[in-house]
């Protein structure tokens, strides 16, 4: 065959849309395999490796994981190492180890040359310690000592893991205590303050309006006039109920010292690689495990534990270690809110404009500026959000409700509430669109036939329109929630922190808090990624927050998808 | 006029006389007393815009016969069947003029509720339109919209319905099921038991069965015979067999205005105008 008529055959084409598709599906399938790699291997327990190395500079010892290897040119280096240039060879493989063991031997990553390592091996007993600060500690265990006194002799594994069990209790103690009782009663005391407040508030009002009413006042006698005049509430109550709380939480406070105290009983003591012995209060450490001597099943449970870990709890150190629980919490309840805000928004103003609005040019340009309006960059959202509700609705609902708070601001502050809004206001011309899409598939049969029923405009509306609008409006909440839960941007203005101390869903009425600052996935690994002090421990925490804010997307849309397609294989066949 | 023609012409006839056999009533629609008119309509004119589609128009549609409206395409037909229970409300430009009177009611009053109207005048469209909802529901809907009707009784109006309908039958114990998944017959004659339901006066047809296969035309054909003793029918058909076997008595529309209206067997055998003559032996339409 010719090339000719092969190209005239159409199969080029067929080729080429096939391979755009293919290119596609790649980019995608890359994306987040490389995330997902990247982010995943950070969980697994990888060996912990004792070198022995030596250069021009000296001999050193060195123990730790090996978190990246790559070969470099001999150009870089020459530029890495300008003094080590008698080292022949065009090529070098150096390794980035991980040796952690910060405070007592900085730096926690370094870099060495393959060809100077003079002596590797695995030592069995290598512990890894998770710390509570400053990062992992590797070392070998020493003793244990209780008190200041060494319990045992020898060794025992099974006893440091005891003993980590039981800090890990006490700690877990310690948090309810700190986050539950002491929290309520923190939010109990401010409400008595508020209420203190509320009541000044009210009698400088009845004092002022009593002042202005001169006509009043000379009808009084002295005595009395003064006696009205004088600046008095009732506190009484206030003072016993605080002095109550006050009572509770000097109990609370006691249990806490107490648990405090019990913390600090162990300490142990760890042999570094160089050498030295060093000794770590037990209550400084989360977990140990020796990956050397793990078996690949207690490798496997251990990296499960570990992701459970990231899921589920409180992020540390800068959001360098820990969870991210708080940030994925903030996130989906965010992205939630959003979507109850702008849903019934967007389907309201998609039922005027196609069903009642007479269309003609003005119609016209509402819809062509509702469609501009999705174009608008994020951050004007933001700039907005910050003016409009915060600065001003914020504002004002502060100064009509919550007068007894200031000058602390309760709603006139970023806020999840403010958050949710801004997001609805960036998202709804997507359901705008896609709700009118919907109705304008409806066959008018169906309307007529309705109408010819005896049901009048808005009967049909709710009994047959809207419904079968539905897979449409579902559509266009699921283009929302896509482009809101990657939203951060406007978030960093209108309510995002960078660690913020509770939930805003807890014990307390309402519940549910709407005034308070909240985390998002999207903003943590911004932080994490770029504002945090120490970058190569904070990188595979980048990846990892990553993949889950990606997860995190995927599965809010498959909900909104297998909804939607429930809801079209019910109308299917009756739209045009 | 040649051979061919005439002799085709004739045979038109023969078919048509046949079939006329059944419906031998035959009365001045125009000489009808008062209180066997349900519709009276005078000098109604219409307008889209600028465009004129019904030009003063003026029939008496008589209580429980069925009418039909029959002419060519663009004639006004559906525009005038649409006039009956207000649905041109809904187009935008559409200017009425001229009286329908319902039972001696002004249609167009300014105190008439249009959703009652409707519910007065049933409509079936060209092409079954079912909701998207179970068979059951379909026929519930109208009644679900007024009469609050406890569940037994709402159960009862809806068999009575299908029974009307004649689909009874075939639906009893499949009530449950979308009305989506009925043949095309089928789904007519639930959208007839739709707006039976309600218990209207009046039953507007437009070509109900144009959308449909013969045998299913058939059942529709019947229904109407059936619906006729309790209902006003007014259908719209292009088919002129259609016209002669279901209708009582026929009116001939062309470019917006009423040629002729008589009883059915006058206009098939002895129209009076030219023009209804022309179409009826398949000059034109």
């Amino acid at each position: 065959m010719s090339l000719g008529s092969w190209i005239k055959s159409g199969d080029p084409w067929i080729w080429m849309t096939a391979s755009a598709v293919g290119a596609c599906i790649v980019a995608v399938l890359g994306l987040l395999g490389l995330i997902a790699v990247n982010g995943l291997a950070h969980f697994w327990p990888a060996d912990v490796v004792s070198l022995r190395y030596k250069n021009d500079l000296g001999e050193f010892i060195l123990a730790g994981e090996v978190v990246q290897r790559e070969t470099i040119s001999r150009d870089q280096f020459l530029e890495a190492s300008p003094n080590r240039g008698n080292v022949d060879g065009a090529e070098f493989e150096r390794w980035m180890i991980k040796s952690g063991n910060r405070k007592f031997d900085p730096p926690d990553f370094r870099w060495i040359f393959e060809h100077e390592v003079v002596e590797q091996q695995k030592n069995e007993e290598m512990i890894v310690f998770e710390r509570a600060e400053w990062g992992n500690a590797y070392g070998t265990l020493v003793a244990i000592r209780e008190r200041g006194a060494e319990i045992a002799s020898s060794y025992s594994w099974d006893e440091l893991q005891d003993r980590i069990g039981r800090v890990e209790q006490l700690r877990n103690q310690a948090r309810k205590i700190q986050k539950g009782s002491i929290n309520r009663i923190n939010y109990k005391l401010e409400q008595l303050r508020l209420e203190e407040q509320r009541r000044n508030l009210r009698e400088e009002e009845r004092i002022a309006k009593l002042e202005r009413n001169q006509e009043r006042l000379s009808q009084l006698s002295d005595a009395e006039r003064s006696r009205l005049l004088t600046f008095n509430i009732e506190t009484a109550d206030l003072e016993e109920r605080r002095r109550k709380l006050n009572d509770e939480y000097g109990l609370e406070e006691l249990r806490l010292r107490n648990i405090h105290g019990q913390l600090d009983r162990d300490e142990i003591e760890i042999k570094i690689a160089d050498g030295r012995t060093i000794s770590i209060g037990l209550r400084d450490i989360i977990r140990a495990w020796q990956p050397n001597k793990m078996s690949i099943g207690q490798k496997i449970a251990h990296y499960f534990s570990s992701i459970w870990v990231f899921l589920s709890q409180d992020s540390r150190e800068a959001n360098t270690e820990g969870g991210v629980f708080p940030a994925l919490f903030g996130t989906v309840l965010m992205v939630l809110l959003m979507s109850v805000l702008v849903t019934p928004f967007g389907v309201i103003a998609a039922l005027y404009l196609r069903e009642y609005a007479k269309q003609g040019p003005f119609v016209q340009l509402i819809r062509i500026a509702v469609n501009n309006l999705a174009g608008v960059p994020s951050i004007v959202y933001g700039v907005f959000g910050l003016g409009f509700f915060i600065y001003l609705v914020g504002g004002s609902i502060d100064d009509l409700f919550f007068k007894a708070a200031q000058p602390a601001p309760t709603f006139g502050t970023p806020g999840l509430m403010w958050a949710s809004l801004t997001l609805a206001l960036l998202t709804v011309p997507v359901v705008i669109v896609s709700t009118e899409e919907g109705l304008t598939r409806i066959p008018n049969a169906l309307r007529e036939g309705s109408l010819a029923l005896g049901a009048t405009k808005a009967e049909t509306l709710f009994r047959i329109v809207l419904p079968m609008a539905s897979p449409s409006i579902l559509t266009g909440v699921i283009l929302a929630i896509a482009r809101a839960a990657g939203e951060v941007a406007p978030l960093m203005l209108v309510g995002v922190v960078k660690l913020a101390p509770t939930l805003p869903i807890d014990g307390n009425f309402p519940f549910l808090h709407l005034d308070r600052k909240f985390m998002h996935l999207g903003f943590h690994i911004y932080d994490v990624g770029f504002q945090s002090p120490n970058v190569d421990a904070a990188r595979p925490l980048v990846f990892a927050t990553a993949l889950l804010l990606v997860l995190i997307i995927i599965a809010l849309n498959l909900t909104a998808i297998t909804l939607r397609n429930r809801l079209e294989a019910r109308y299917r066949g009756a739209l045009i | 006029m040649n051979q061919n023609d005439q002799e085709s012409r004739d045979l038109r006839r023969v078919n048509l006389d046949t079939t006329l056999v059944e419906s031998s009533e035959t009365l001045d629609p125009n000489e009808l007393p008062d209180e066997e008119i349900c519709l009276n309509v005078s000098s109604l004119s219409l307008h889209y815009g600028e465009a004129l589609a019904l030009k003063d128009i003026s029939m008496k549609i008589p209580r429980q016969r069925v009418t039909a409206l029959i002419g060519p395409s663009g004639c006004g037909k559906s525009t005038l069947i649409r006039c009956f229970n207000r649905m041109n409300d809904l187009i935008d430009g559409v200017r009425i003029h001229g009286r329908i009177e319902l039972d001696g009611t002004e249609i167009h009053d300014r105190n008439v509720d249009v959703a009652q109207l409707r519910r007065q005048v049933g409509m079936v469209f060209q092409r079954p339109n079912p909701f998207p909802k179970s068979v059951y529901e379909n026929v519930a809907y109208g009644l679900r919209l007024t009469e609050n009707l406890p569940k037994s009784e709402l159960d009862d109006r809806v068999e009575w319905a299908l029974k009307s309908a004649a689909l009874w039958e075939e639906m009893e114990g499949r009530l449950k099921e979308s009305a989506l998944g009925l043949s095309g017959g089928q789904q007519q004659r639930l959208v007839i038991a739709r707006a039976v339901a309600v218990k209207p006066s009046v039953l507007l047809l437009d070509e109900p069965a144009s959308a449909l296969d013969p045998l299913s035309t058939l059942k529709i054909e019947e229904l109407i015979a059936q619906l006729k003793s309790d209902y006003t029918i007014v259908i719209v058909t292009h088919n002129m067999q259609q016209a002669a076997r279901v209708s009582d008595y026929t009116s001939f529309l062309y470019l917006g205005e009423l040629i002729e209206f008589d009883s059915t067997a006058n206009i098939f055998l002895n129209p009076s105008k030219q023009q209804t003559e022309d179409y009826i032996t398949g000059r034109y339409g």
